[in-house]
């Protein structure tokens, strides 16, 4: 089964968002990366570049497959995970761990109030007929 | 509502995640991608091919009417051989790729594509002259056993002599207690075999294939798999790498097409005047040399300018690179010649290379 933990925040775009003060780590979820299968590529954006809240950040790509990341919250790229360049396979293994994708700073954090917890995805997951 | 294989209800035991292709209910992968598809590299995978369409061509100028609608030529061939061959339009162009089995002069079966089956159906039904084609497809279930272990598990697992089912040969007889076709052909670039059945067997043998197979490592592998490894080979897929806009020259299948061959083909006279005109463009196979995948539609290009495009490309498992196929200008198609890939805006540098991408070591 798949897993969320209860201290991050999610988004309908399946993405996670672990909030640090004004700064945030955002990967996508357990049940993101079970529907794309093997992650073989990563691309992702440069620290400095500047998202709006749904811009697509970046591409994950399966075998067979390119799906889009989109920033969950306003903000300015801090850290991006290199890692991604030689072990994609961590967004599988570890999707709320060492397959973190970027790092934020918020510009607006009046945004968070957006965000779903855990069981608000689990809920809206259920309603999506997705698990 | 997509259609389903009698082997639907065991692949959703099996975990398989199920999607919609050609109009069936297919999986897609029970595990992983890269699970499967190293199963067949290094052991033996399964493949539920039942959504392929089989039409048969039965009775006194059976031969005659069939090799007239396809490319290769089964008058050269011995009775248990296959060929592969294109069904092409008047321009040269793809109709469909097929698999044409000579049971006898008699009895032809073409096994087609699952996406193409109904067009294909019509458009013989069209143009046979002599006998009728039937459509036998709602007859026969499809199990693709692949990998190095393959051939080495069918034969532990049916009384009939394999030993000169060589190639593209084939022959009938009964495995796991189910009379099947047992054909040396596959979509992998592994050694294998594809077994027709009567549809209410097909779980029968499926499920005696997965337990006989055990000791071997084999897996059930869905499309996913099926999809990289047979880009790993270059081996064209319809509606990706041929279609009905570029011809059999154009593809590099014109070995299929045998334009000297007695009473001639549909397309024939295009391919020749293309052969003697020189071809255009090409499909070739090419590594990326920065970094991204190519996929279905990406734009190649040389010094700025779109001078072709995609039509696969994966992350190869085996080959750990990201490989492409793709129709280029006839001067970029020689192994070396360099363009690039555009990649989500990107121009991504890329290599003709020698195809297949993927050599059995």
């Amino acid at each position: 089964m798949a897993n969320y933990p209860s201290d991050l925040k999610y988004t309908k775009d399946h993405e996670w968002v672990r909030v640090n003060g004004n700064t945030a780590v955002v990967g996508i979820t357990d049940h993101a990366q079970m529907q794309l299968g093997d992650v073989v590529y990563v691309e992702l954006p440069k620290v400095g570049d500047t998202f709006e809240a749904s811009d697509p950040f970046g591409s994950i790509e399966s075998v067979k497959a390119v799906s889009e990341a989109f920033a969950p919250l306003s903000g300015k790229v801090t850290k991006v995970n290199e890692e991604m360049d030689s072990s994609p396979e961590l967004v599988n293994e570890e999707p709320y761990g060492d397959g973190w994708l970027i790092e934020l700073e918020l510009s607006n954090s009046k945004e968070l109030d957006g965000l779903l917890s855990a069981s608000q995805y689990e809920e809206y997951l259920k309603e999506e007929g997705s698990e | 509502m997509a259609r389903r294989t009698p082997l639907n209800e065991a692949h959703r035991r099996l975990g398989g995640r199920m999607v919609d292709f050609a109009g069936w209910d297919m999986p897609v992968q029970y595990t992983s991608v890269i699970g499967e598809h190293e199963a067949v590299r290094t052991a033996v995978g399964l493949f539920d091919v039942s959504h392929m369409g089989e039409i048969e061509f039965s009775g006194p100028g059976a031969l005659e009417t069939a090799n007239k609608l396809i490319t290769n030529d089964l008058s050269k061939c011995a009775d248990g051989q296959a060929v592969y061959a294109g069904l092409l339009n008047e321009q040269g162009g793809f109709v469909d790729d097929v698999v044409a089995y000579r049971f006898s002069p008699e009895r032809i079966l073409v096994v087609v594509n699952a996406s193409n089956k109904d067009k294909d159906f019509a458009w013989m039904q069209a143009r046979a002259e002599g006998v009728k084609p039937v459509d036998r497809s709602d007859d026969y279930a499809q199990i693709a056993v692949q990998g190095p272990k393959a051939v080495a598990l069918v034969k532990r697992m049916t009384p009939a002599d394999l030993s000169n089912v060589g190639t593209y040969r084939f022959t009938e007889g009964p495995v796991a207690g189910v009379q099947c076709i047992i054909s040396r052909t596959g979509y992998t670039g592994e050694d294998g075999f594809e077994l027709y059945c009567a549809p209410g067997d097909a779980e029968k043998l499926w499920e005696a294939l997965l337990k006989e197979g055990q000791q071997d490592g084999v897996k059930p592998c869905g499309l996913g798999a099926r999809d990289s490894l047979r880009t790993e080979m270059k081996y064209a897929l319809y509606g990706n790498d041929i279609d009905d806009t570029h011809t059999a020259l154009e593809a590099g299948l014109g070995w299929i097409c045998k334009l000297d061959k007695a009473g001639g083909f549909i397309g024939r006279e295009a391919l020749a005047k293309q052969k003697a005109e020189g071809v255009k463009r090409k499909l070739v196979g090419f590594e990326l040399t920065g970094a991204g995948i190519p996929r279905h539609g990406y734009p190649i290009l040389k010094d700025g300018q779109r001078v072709g495009e995609v039509t696969s490309g994966t992350m190869g498992p085996s080959l750990k690179k990201s490989i492409g196929i793709g129709y280029v200008p006839a001067e970029l198609a020689a192994e070396g010649s360099t363009f690039e890939v555009e990649i989500r805006g990107r121009a991504v540098p890329a290599v003709v290379v020698k195809t297949p991408f993927w050599k059995k070591s």
